[in-house]
């Protein structure tokens, strides 16, 4: 019986032998895929401090009482035991739970209780033994490892390879045969055999501190390598030591269990759980309720185990996602929602999109992301929406496909296209329409194409599904397709996986494939973000050409200025889940209307001149629940007056075609605000 | 790909080296003489010095493991200390047992697990719940314990399957399966938790990704999001788990041979211990690290077959 493993923590094995596959396998979204290394670096907290968040969850306070409890009840059995759990009276064999014996007796009258509490010691101690030989080894193999790297590192990660191919029970066989009928020796050759995790996990430590220990040692020659363990590589690995010490914990007990029901354990009359289990096994048709005490006890004291484990991967986990858990109850008081009911923005006609109050809210407290967003898309235009991370434009161009992460929603508003609205659809009806009239381009290409699959595959996926092409046909097709994205040698590309192409080129593949379905509208979200300048000039005249050969209507997503001035018509900028200000592309740079929008031209650094200092926009997009009543820049912006933080302010209209939500228009381009 | 499964296959001559060169080394600080336990009490010096020599137990620990090595290449484990049967007779006799319920409950783990796991990832709510309780209990509960459960339920009071026994497929291939019922659910189940739960996590992480958004956003039907790309990102985390499992999994039918008195390797295994045979440990430590090892190179086949990182350069 090897450990098993825990199903959250998924590939070790491989961390090692095939690390290219699991590390940079598909996305770094595959949570449990992700590297010692990734969960080392993500979780240093203090033991005291692993120690108050872990008291705080019942689940793991009981654990920890269920764990005293049996230790107590085991080790100091002789103190503690009801009977004599030697003491036979074959008048009382075979019983059932009673007030005199609690747990019932065996087939010779012998108090089960007693014996399970005495036949305790056996599993506890050799848990106790194998975990810490685990611990011992795994630290100071990993501490070397890490510390000294080279030939030590390659030794020990070879062993670890082989340890793990190797059979544990039986090679704890083997030492039972050697030593036969000692147990303990066989937990300390376990302890050997499963230091794998402990060692993993300090080693990655290690690595990552081995900087910062030789700038210390220069500093201080003699730093002591006990205080060199304690202050730099326990409080990094506390909490996944602590995970591993739990599981460790958990499969030595069953181990020792399963070699006491073979037979090899305490010689009786003296006895142990797995052996307790042997008698009852012996007995199941006459007396089944023995096998139940014991059985139940191991159970739930590796449940406990575990569940502390798990309660302090939760612990450690829960700063990796940087989410405060105090921030997370605070809720947005009722009145400070404001969903405004502003005309459509843009020229008024036969617009194909037609957005109105859209509002998305995330999460189970329906925290709103985006409010009150509206605006039209006319056929064949270009519109930017404009914004810093975080103010709701990406999440905005994703709920006009109804493709919005996990969580999130819709909760009020219309998308209507071509006359039908989106937001009301059928999952059915949206799918009808993505890829044939609205198509969807997400930011990152490396990470947007399936890496299991061919281009050629992937693309001709789309090509059926929009045109129904299969054979020779699809591939005319797709080819056609990857030629007309400017791809060089298109035939070869089709057989190339994702991880064989570059950015570019990926992004070439994802625009051909977003286009087969020859869309009227497309929904590009910061296409050229992850791309070198000279590539994203391509891809935006690329995606030019297609706008205006096909009339296709675009919306561009993006934080950049410069994009938005080389390709736009139109600009809708967002700031904290609104519209701030909607403009024509040449008025909005010429004279912008909103104190936002200056900040964010101002901050542009294709607008840089060489010598002048950068004036940045200070502060940063506050979180949906911090969303204030009033003007929610006013905190960042250089014009603001009491009177702006008093109430909602609505969208003004200061022109032809522009909105701008801010009462301080006039203002707005002075300057005075930005040079006081 | 020919090279990647050659790198891998080739792996398994250090194990093995490893392996038994620590079975070697540890054996040969056995209390008592091996000679001693074959001849008994009753035998002449002149007939123990002749059997010493005979066994080169003279010899030093090199020489005797470099020939031991070279008769394993020839198919030879020598003889049992017990009964003088030679050990490759033993272990293949015992093989096709514990082979059955290795491959079987294989295949019942990889199926029912991943099928889980697909449905508690695509319906969610409460069968995700469930399945998370149900996988701490798969890691918490001893599989000897869940099977003698088994026996008291299914054999002793329904009467629906034989508590015991083994019969050879060639005899009566219903007869074998009926036998291999309950063992087989005591050996997997608890690896059929981890795999549905590993299942589960992987694919709502894939399903989450980027790639699977910039399908559904060319509208490719949600039936082959799931099935053909989903599903085969998430299967490589899987198999890795498959792996060890599966490695668990072989240790473990030593305890449920016990359990059903299936006469496999296990049994060997535990009586060879417990009397001190040691030719047949050593013979027991090169079939069980030979299926492990097995085992692996399949998991790592897959792998490769499912990984283009790993297949195409």
């Amino acid at each position: 019986m090897t450990p098993k493993p825990s199903p959250t923590k998924a590939p070790t094995r491989r961390d090692v032998t095939v690390s290219l596959a699991t590390v940079t396998n598909s996305s770094p979204a595959v949570g449990s895929a992700r590297s010692a290394e990734d969960r080392v670096l993500s979780s240093r907290r203090s033991p005291g401090t692993i120690v108050r968040l872990l008291l705080r969850r019942p689940v793991a306070v009981i654990s920890l009482l269920w764990i005293a409890l049996v230790s107590i009840a085991s080790f100091a059995a002789p103190l503690l035991m009801p009977r004599d759990p030697y003491e036979t009276n074959l008048s009382k064999a075979y019983q059932g739970p009673s007030l005199e014996n609690l747990l019932g007796t065996d087939q010779l009258g012998r108090d089960l209780l007693s014996r399970l509490m005495i036949g305790g010691v056996e599993p506890l101690s050799g848990a106790a033994v194998a975990l810490s030989i685990a611990v011992v080894v795994g630290a100071t193999a990993g501490i070397l490892a890490g510390y000294l790297g080279g030939v030590f590192d390659w030794v020990s990660s070879r062993w670890v390879e082989i340890s793990m191919a190797m059979p544990g029970l039986i090679v704890l066989l083997v030492v039972l045969a050697v030593f036969p009928g000692n147990t303990m020796a066989a937990m300390v050759a376990y302890g050997f055999l499963i230091a794998n995790p402990v060692y993993r996990v300090v080693r990655a430590a290690t690595f990552a501190v081995t900087p910062e220990l030789h700038v210390d040692a220069a500093k201080s020659a003699g730093l002591g390598a006990l205080r060199i363990l304690r202050r730099h590589i326990l409080p990094r690995i506390m909490g996944p030591l602590i995970v591993q010490a739990t599981l460790v914990a958990g499969v030595s007990i069953l181990l020792n269990t399963g070699l006491g029901f073979l037979g090899f354990g305490p010689k009786p009359p003296a006895t142990s759980w797995g052996a307790l289990i042997t008698e009852a096994s012996q007995l199941i048709v006459i007396h089944p309720w023995m096998l139940v005490p014991t059985g139940f006890v191991i159970i739930l004291t590796v449940l406990a185990l575990h569940s502390i484990g798990d309660t302090v991967r939760d612990i450690t986990n829960e700063r990796w996602a940087g989410m405060p858990r105090r921030a997370r109850r605070r809720q947005v008081p009722a009145e400070a929602v404001v969903v405004d009911q502003q005309p459509v923005a843009g020229p008024e006609g036969s617009a194909l999109l037609e957005v109105r109050d859209l509002t998305v809210a995330f999460g189970d407290d329906r925290v709103r992301v985006v409010e009150g967003v509206s605006f039209a898309v006319n056929a064949g235009e270009i519109v930017g929406l404009v914004g810093e991370s975080g103010c709701g434009k990406s999440v905005t161009g994703r709920a006009l496909v109804r493709l919005l992460a996990e969580g999130g929603e819709i909760v009020g508003g219309s998308i209507r296209f071509d006359g039908k609205d989106i937001a009301s659809m059928s999952e059915r009806e949206v799918n009808a329409l993505r890829g044939s009239e609205i198509s969807y381009i997400s930011q990152d290409p490396m990470m947007a194409l399936d890496p299991s699959f061919t281009i050629g595959t992937l693309v001709g996926e789309a090509v059926q599904r929009q045109e129904g092409l299969r054979g020779s046909a699809q591939k005319q097709r797709v080819l056609e397709l990857l030629a007309a994205v400017k791809l060089r040698g298109p035939e070869e590309t089709m057989r190339r996986y994702p991880h064989q192409i570059s950015g570019g080129m990926a992004q070439r593949v994802i625009i051909a494939r977003a286009l087969a379905g020859r869309p009227r509208l497309l929904i590009a979200d910061e296409p050229t973000t992850a791309l070198d300048v000279t590539v994203q000039a391509e891809i935006l005249d690329l995606l030019r050409e297609f706008q205006s050969r096909f009339g296709m209507a675009i919306i561009f997503v993006t934080h950049d200025w410069g994009v938005v001035a080389d390709i736009c018509e139109r600009a809708i900028v967002m700031y904290a889940g609104q519209i701030v200000e909607a403009a024509p592309i040449l008025d909005i740079f010429a004279a912008p209307k909103h104190p936002y929008t200056e900040g964010l031209e101002a901050s542009n650094p294709h607008h840089a001149t060489r010598g002048v200092p950068l004036p940045a926009l200070a502060g940063s997009v506050p979180a949906p629940r911090d969303w204030p009543t009033g003007c929610r820049f006013a905190a960042r912006c250089p014009y603001a007056t009491p009177d702006c933080k008093e109430a909602p302010i609505p969208l003004l209209s200061p022109g032809p075609e522009r909105l701008s939500r801010c009462i301080h228009i006039e203002r707005v381009g002075t300057r005075e605000g930005v040079t006081k | 790909m020919v090279r990647f499964v050659m790198r891998r296959a080739l792996f398994a001559v250090p194990v093995m080296l490893v392996v038994t060169v620590l079975s070697f080394v540890l054996t040969a600080f056995v209390p008592g003489d091996a000679a001693r336990t074959i001849l008994g009490p009753d035998a002449t010096d002149e007939e123990y010095a002749r059997l010493r020599s005979e066994m080169r137990l003279d010899d030093p620990l090199v020489v005797r493991y470099i020939v031991w090595l070279g008769a394993l290449l020839r198919g030879d484990l020598g003889r049992s200390l017990l009964n003088n049967q030679p050990v490759v007779d033993a272990l293949n006799q015992r093989l096709p047992v514990t082979l059955s319920l290795i491959v079987v409950a294989a295949l019942v783990t990889a199926i029912i697990g991943v099928a889980f796991g697909i449905a508690s990832a695509v319906k969610g709510g409460a069968l995700g719940r469930g399945l998370d309780m149900l996988a701490s209990f798969g890691q918490a509960v001893p599989d000897y314990w869940l099977a003698l459960l088994l026996v008291i339920v299914f054999a002793v009071n329904l009467g629906l399957f034989p508590a015991t026994g083994w019969v050879p497929p060639g005899e009566s291939v219903s007869r074998w399966a009926e036998r291999l019922v309950l063992p087989v659910v005591a050996l997997a189940a608890g690896g059929i938790t981890g795999i549905a739960k590993q299942t589960r996590d992987s694919m709502l992480s894939v399903l989450a990704s980027e790639y699977i958004l910039s399908l559904r956003a060319v509208g490719v039907p949600m039936s082959s999001i799931i099935f053909r790309h989903a599903l085969r990102n998430a299967a490589m985390p899987v198999l890795t788990v498959m792996g060890m499992i599966f490695v668990g999994a072989v240790g473990g039918t030593v305890l449920i041979e016990r359990v059903f008195a299936l006469p496999g390797l296990g049994g060997l295994a535990v009586s060879s211990t417990l009397y001190g045979d040691i030719p047949v440990v050593q013979g027991l430590v090169v079939y069980f690290t030979a299926i492990v090892l097995v085992v692996n190179l399949l998991v790592d086949i897959a792998y490769g077959l499912l990984n283009p990182k790993v297949r195409v350069r």
